[in-house]
């Protein structure tokens, strides 16, 4: 049984991953990143790092990728063609060290027959994987690592903030905000037929 | 005090009073300045008394006297100190030079008044009479070389004073080069016997010659010719002598003191004090012997065709300086050395007349263009003749008992010295032609324009200040000749140095009266006490004075030759014409500067011009230079072609170079 | 069901994902790519955790996850400037660090 779990739960996972590389919306692309995410918190569940999965849904799954959701929302950006300006060279280089890389991996894995990994495993114990081990690993052993991240979660948000935030005071001329053209009365209503939104959030008049 | 506290004086005073105007030349107007020049060797000059008399006091075994100031030196047993040597020999230069400076720094101190560059002057006379003191009195040859080298500066610096003057700098430059490859003979010389001494003092080199060389041994024959090489090169001996005529470019007190009395000399008194080495080295002292008779006759030849008045009388000094070249080679030392100082009186006392008269002309040295000052300038009329007596050998002046003492005691030596004996007769012959036909042509005849203004009181001044060598126009300003002429009827300085040299040309000859009295021989013996020469080659008295009647004999022969061709300011067209090759050839001063040019000059030149061209251009700045930074250049450009500016690419490189480390580790496991 | 068979998806997951950061132009798919990275690595880092009864394979992935976190949210600010001025949101536009 567990087998069948793990088959599937592999195949979506690289099925979202494929997704994610090769759409070209990238709506789309973050959607199918979604669904690797589900997958590989499956694969965790199997391997008894419940956790762990759960950590993986709630947090990645479903605050960071909305977080993508509402920039991609905001900067758009279709590509025209994953095809590159610089060249079929770097595409096909790229590919195939790719490639490369997976295949010396696998020989490494499969093909040498490390000692590691052809056990069973350790027994299982029962704190293992459960919420309150994790807990108490991080306010014992793991101390230090969790002041250290939530310092390291502290400076992202600062940086964050600065990163995206306006110049105080100055504001861009370009960037003008619909509300403020329609009360100039620059700009008339558009009527959104046949329009994308861009287009239908008004013209100057 | 004691004999070598004077010995160190005389050192210090000029050296004192040089650096004393340098450093003073802004603050102290220019008549000081000359003064304290003039003061300077006066004191050194008592110095010397000084010092001759202390020594007179030494017992005459111990008369040679060495004070060591410090050692510069002590490692690898080279044993270069600062030391000086009293000794009879030294003592003697050492009274000629500062006597002889202290009468032309008078004769300057009138002579180049209105000259801007009168303080400069001065520093660098007595710049000169230190390195000249230095050198006579160096006690090994280290310090000798320093002397020798400071003096080639100082001639440099004092030859091409006038330095706007572009004849000037040239004539400079060529003495200065000359003199330099004579520097490079002294010092490999040098090396050559230090070797086979392994000291550079004299006196120790003296004592263990004899052990050290066999009697013409190589090493010692080189190591004397090439010392000879540098006695040739300063005393302007052939080949080395091109550049004495055209150091007449510098102003006449310096003719007068480097090359007649003082510098020019340096090589006699090298040959001089070395004299165990070159009596160890016969072969190079013949070399010397050949040498100093070849120069006294082609000197003479051409000074009887010179028509610049002060050329005459350079080819006149390097004539006699032949002579005492000849005489010490031969083993004539105190002989050649009472030449010197005899020599040193006449010639600075035609030099300085000479001066006179070039002062009366405006500055313009043509022969051609003088005649008949004798109304004019009586005074230097008197000078000029005193010393042209005493050049030419005419009794009882001092070049009469000088000059045959040489030629007698040539005589005496037999074999082929002989030869050279008879040649210096013929060599005084046409010495006294020469000097005659100088003195006929500048004094007598009709007056030149220049001659009549002066007999009317009014010195003749030209409207603008001309370069005598080629006719350009020029200025009186620093750098160039003053616009001020001085002569000696009207400058009581100059009347009071040219009356002490004549007064010493005169009676200078009685210190070696053959058969009455030996003065300067018995002085001198202490130097030359281990010279297997100096007592055997006493030609006896009888010997002496025919040789004296022959020698006076011939002088007034050549004076009558003089007067027959020139008297009356006459020029013997005729005779030109039936020798016209042999005037050119003489003219053309035989072809010397010509050959050296063809022979150094145009090689090295080329040379130089092909080490630019190829050497310089193509391989130092082509490969080495711009190698090294083309290389470097193309390295950084493909380093830089890694940062394109693409994020991709970078990541690209990333994933290779993953790819890659991956790959090592997997086949090493 | 081996360790071995995680290790493989996550080296399989991981290539993916390194081919897509060098494919795509968009920086919002590039950061998406290298999610997928880090999420292949904490696949592989359970898994072991799993395969010696060492907690600290989860804690590490769970660490993982908070660093993923912050480089999103500084990455997406950068994207979110880079629009506010109007640049063009391509990776092979903005190179003027070359040279």
């Amino acid at each position: 049984m567990a087998a069948v779990f793990f088959f599937i739960a592999a195949i979506g996972a690289v099925a979202g991953a494929i997704g994610t590389v090769s759409l070209r919306n990238p709506f789309y692309s973050v959607l199918a990143l979604v669904g690797h995410l589900i997958s590989l918190a499956a694969l965790f569940l199997l391997l008894r790092a419940e956790f762990v999965a759960a950590a993986q849904v709630i947090v990645y799954a479903g605050a960071v990728m909305v977080l993508y959701v509402f920039v991609v929302a905001y900067v758009g950006g279709m590509e025209p063609t994953i095809g590159t300006s610089t060249g079929k060279g770097l595409r096909f280089v790229s590919i195939f060290f790719a490639l490369a890389i997976f295949v010396e991996l696998a020989i490494a894995l499969i093909g040498t027959g490390l000692a590691g990994l052809d056990r069973k495993g350790a027994p299982y114990h029962a704190p293992f994987g459960e919420p309150a081990e994790v807990g108490r690993q991080f306010l014992t052993t793991y101390l230090v690592v969790f002041e250290v991240a939530s310092l390291l979660l502290l400076i992202a948000a600062v940086g964050a903030v600065i990163l995206a935030r306006r110049r105080a005071g100055l504001a861009d001329p370009r960037e003008l905000s619909v509300g403020d053209l329609l009360r100039r009365g620059e700009l008339a209503a558009g009527d959104a037929a046949g329009e994308s939104m861009l287009e239908a959030g008004g013209r100057k008049r | 005090m004691t004999v070598t506290t004077y010995g160190w004086l005389v050192l210090a005073f000029p050296l004192a009073g040089s650096l004393l105007i340098a450093l003073t030349s802004k603050l102290l107007p220019q008549r000081v300045h000359g003064a304290l020049g003039t003061l300077a060797i006066l004191l050194a000059f008592l110095s010397a008394v000084g010092m001759f008399l202390k020594l007179q006091d030494l017992d005459e075994t111990h008369r040679q006297v060495v004070s060591v100031g410090w050692n510069y030196a002590k490692t690898l047993g080279v044993d270069a100190q600062l030391a000086i040597l009293v000794d009879p020999l030294s003592v003697l230069m050492a009274l000629v030079v500062s006597g002889v400076s202290t009468l032309i720094h008078l004769y300057s101190f009138a002579y180049m008044k209105g000259d801007r560059g009168y303080s400069r002057f001065f520093s660098y006379l007595n710049f000169f009479v230190f390195s000249m003191l230095l050198l006579v009195m160096a006690s090994n040859f280290f310090l000798l070389i320093v002397g020798w080298a400071f003096v080639g500066a100082a001639s440099y610096m004092l030859i091409s004073f006038w330095y706007r003057r572009s004849s000037a700098t040239q004539a400079g430059i060529k003495a200065f080069v000359i003199n330099v490859l004579g520097d490079v003979g002294l010092v490999l010389g040098a090396y050559f016997i230090f070797r086979g001494t392994h000291t550079l003092d004299f006196l120790k080199t003296f004592a263990t010659v004899d052990q050290s060389f066999a009697v013409d041994s190589p090493s010692l024959v080189a190591g004397c010719v090439l010392l000879l090489v540098g006695a040739f090169a300063k005393s302007a001996q052939v080949p080395l002598h091109t550049w004495l005529p055209d150091a007449m470019e510098g102003p006449t007190p310096v003719s007068a003191l480097i090359h007649a009395a003082t510098m020019v000399t340096a090589g006699v008194y090298l040959i001089a004090r070395l004299h165990p080495l070159f009596e160890r080295a016969p072969d190079a002292a013949a070399v010397g012997a050949i040498i100093g008779c070849a120069t006294l006759l082609i000197a003479a030849t051409i000074g009887l065709v010179m028509t610049d008045l002060k050329r005459v009388i350079a080819y006149s000094t390097m004539s006699q300086i032949g002579y005492m070249i000849m005489g010490v080679s031969s083993g004539a030392y105190a002989a050649g050395m009472f030449h010197l100082m005899t020599h040193a009186f006449f010639k600075a006392l035609l030099f300085m007349a000479a001066g006179s008269i070039i002062s009366a002309m405006g500055g313009v040295q043509d022969l051609d263009k003088m005649r008949g000052f004798r109304k004019a300038m009586p005074f230097t009329f008197a000078c000029m003749v005193i010393g042209g007596l005493a050049l030419s050998g005419i009794p009882p002046f001092s070049g009469f008992f000088s000059k045959d003492e040489i030629l007698a005691i040539e005589f005496s030596r037999g074999g082929w010295h002989t030869v050279l004996g008879v040649l210096g007769y013929v060599g005084a012959l046409m010495t006294a032609i020469y000097t005659f036909r100088m003195i006929f042509r500048a004094f007598f005849g009709e007056p030149s324009p220049e001659a009549v203004e002066l007999e009317h009181g009014h010195l003749y001044h030209p409207h603008e200040p001309i370069n005598p060598a080629n006719g350009e126009v020029e200025d009186t300003d620093v750098g160039f000749p003053g616009p001020d002429h001085a002569i000696a009827e009207r400058e009581l300085p100059m009347k009071v140095a040219m009356g002490g040299l004549a007064i010493l040309a005169i009676i200078g000859g009685f210190l070696q009266v053959p058969g009455v009295d030996r003065a300067l021989d018995k002085f001198l013996e202490p130097t030359f006490a281990d010279s297997h020469l100096y007592e055997t080659l006493q030609p006896s008295t009888g010997s002496q004075w025919i040789g004296l009647i022959v020698g006076a004999a011939i002088g007034l022969l050549g004076i009558a030759v003089a007067w027959r061709l020139w008297g009356d300011g006459r020029l013997p067209v005729a005779i030109r014409q039936r020798f016209k090759s042999l005037h050119g050839f003489f003219s053309h001063k035989w072809y010397f500067d010509e050959l050296i040019d063809a022979l150094v000059v145009r090689p090295a030149a080329w040379l130089g011009r092909f080490a630019n061209s190829t050497v310089e251009r193509l391989l130092v700045d082509g490969v080495l230079v711009g190698g090294a930074s083309g290389t470097i250049r193309a390295l950084s450009a493909a380093v830089r072609g890694v940062q394109t500016g693409y994020l991709r690419y970078y990541a690209a490189l990333l994933l290779v170079g993953l790819t890659g480390l991956g790959a090592y580790f997997l086949i090493s496991a | 069901m081996s360790l071995t068979w995680y290790l493989v998806v996550s080296a399989l997951i991981f290539c993916i994902g390194a081919g897509g950061v060098l494919v795509r132009r968009n920086p919002l798919v590039i950061l998406l790519c290298l999610e997928l990275m880090l999420n292949a690595a904490n696949l592989a880092l359970v898994a072991f955790a799993r395969a010696h009864g060492d907690m600290g394979g989860q804690i590490f992935a769970l660490i993982v996850m908070v660093v993923a976190a912050c480089e999103v949210a500084v990455g997406l600010g950068l994207v979110v400037a880079l629009h506010r001025r109007r640049l063009p949101i391509d990776v092979d536009e903005l190179r003027e660090l070359q040279g």
